[in-house]
């Protein structure tokens, strides 16, 4: 069944390889992922491939999203923090560009998946234990327990900041999985809606007019949300490599 | 047909193949939801490793330094433009100042001319009037001189005009000839 709302999460084979047992293949995720990747890549590359003192419109536009996206950072983790922009950097942009691409009909969202997105989560987790221990050694551990509070709450404290701490991975990845899978369910159910209803004649033509302006409503909701959630992910990446820089509370 | 009873029964006969068994083949390729279908882990993890990497370190090594060159490049150059402002506007406060004072100068020294040139034209007016003054007096007592000069020739030749009259009167009256010092005595006396 063609236009079943879970259809468009499904993950078929274009170029089956097997390595040591494992399913690599290449499919229509990783084609996106190859086009997400490109298309930001091209992008900032060739809109800034002039160097224009006076910036063109869309070398303006590459040029903001570095702002943006450093001002994010410094603003959370402090100049000590820029060392982790290209990251952060990757991070949004691809969160953005990939969002963006499942917005096409008939496009796969590559951030839909959770091993994706918890991949992603992973990483900036990762980034930051290891730089953390790194850098600061065992007073990265400070990091638990917060400066100022009695002793008699103390180990409840430090629990309640170990759960916190291990469950950023999953609230970041849940969070741009979930928003992104919910809307683009909400998205196929309602055009779904316009098509049944069309079916059934004059009637239902005229009935079809409520989910088609759902429709465009969530549509331009959905734009929003894959702006938003991208943005979203790069601040708590930015807030969760601040522990890293500045383990002390 | 409605999507939603479709979907609705799309979802039961996930729940029942998640709940009782994987082997059941509805749509792709287990019939689990599609996301957490654990069979597409390992290409999704690889896939994106790759990709994301090299994009990670296509816009660490070559992107992101060229924006931010792009950028220091332009934040170097106004600040640059603008010291150069700031010279500039230096250098024409300095050039407006000069020229003042040279107008403040020039106009001192055009009233010291004017001055001057009225002083000395007042100068030689006044002499030139001194002298015309000076050469009217000389001419106003030389005529005087010649009045008085005049008036006594005149009164002289009066009194002769008056003694030959008188003696031609007294001829006349008498047909004698007078004596000339009688004459004149009377005369005299006649006049005081």
């Amino acid at each position: 069944m063609a236009d079943d709302p879970i259809t468009q999460f499904q993950i078929s084979k274009l170029v089956p390889i097997e390595i040591g047992g494992l399913d690599f293949s290449f499919t229509n995720s990783s084609l996106f992922m190859v086009a997400t990747v490109a298309t930001a890549s091209a992008f900032l590359y060739l809109t800034t491939s002039s160097r224009g003192l006076v910036p063109s419109r869309l070398q303006s536009v590459s040029e903001m999203s570095y702002e943006f996206v450093a001002n994010m950072l410094r603003d959370a983790a402090g100049t000590a923090g820029m060392k982790f922009f290209p990251l952060v950097f990757s991070l949004f942009t691809f969160v953005l560009v990939a969002n963006m691409f499942g917005m096409f009909p008939y496009f796969f969202t590559v951030t839909s998946q959770i091993i994706v997105t918890f991949a992603l989560a992973l990483l900036v987790i990762g980034t930051v234990l290891v730089y953390g221990f790194w850098k600061h050694g065992f007073k990265f551990l400070k990091l638990f327990v917060p400066s100022g509070v009695p002793a008699a709450v103390l180990p409840m404290v430090v629990i309640i900041e170990i759960i916190s701490f291990l469950s950023r991975p999953i609230s970041l990845s849940v969070r741009l999985f979930a928003n992104m899978l919910a809307g683009h369910i909400t998205l196929k159910v309602f055009a779904g809606f316009i098509v049944s209803l069309s079916s059934l004649g004059a009637i239902g033509i005229g009935g079809a007019i409520l989910p088609l302006i759902m429709t465009i409503a969530i549509t331009a909701l959905e734009f929003l949300v894959s702006f938003l959630q991208a943005y979203v992910f790069a601040v708590l990446a930015c807030m969760y490599l601040n522990d890293a820089v500045h383990p002390g509370h | 047909m409605f999507v939603a009873p479709a979907f609705a029964q799309e979802l039961e006969t996930e729940a029942d193949q998640n709940g009782h068994t994987e082997v059941g083949v509805e749509h792709g390729s287990t019939g689990v939801f599609p996301p957490f279908d654990s069979s597409t882990y390992p290409s999704q993890l690889l896939w994106l490793a790759i990709t994301f990497g090299l994009f990670y370190l296509f816009l660490k090594k070559v992107v992101l330094p060229r924006i931010g060159g792009i950028l220091e490049v332009r934040s170097d150059r106004i600040a640059q433009d603008l010291d150069q402002a700031a010279r500039l506007k230096e250098e024409s406060d300095a050039a407006l100042a000069a020229y003042e004072q040279e107008l403040a100068d020039a106009k001192a020294k055009a009233g010291a001319i004017g001055q001057e040139a009225r002083d000395v034209a007042k100068a030689e007016a006044d002499a030139e009037r001194k002298k015309v003054e000076a050469s009217l007096e000389s001419r106003l007592s030389e005529a005087e001189a010649r009045i008085a000069l005049i008036k006594d020739a005149a009164m002289r030749d009066v009194s002769q005009i008056a003694e030959e009259t008188t003696g031609l009167i007294v001829q006349e009256l008498l047909g004698s000839k007078t004596d000339k010092a009688a004459v004149s005595a009377a005369v005299k006396a006649v006049r005081g």
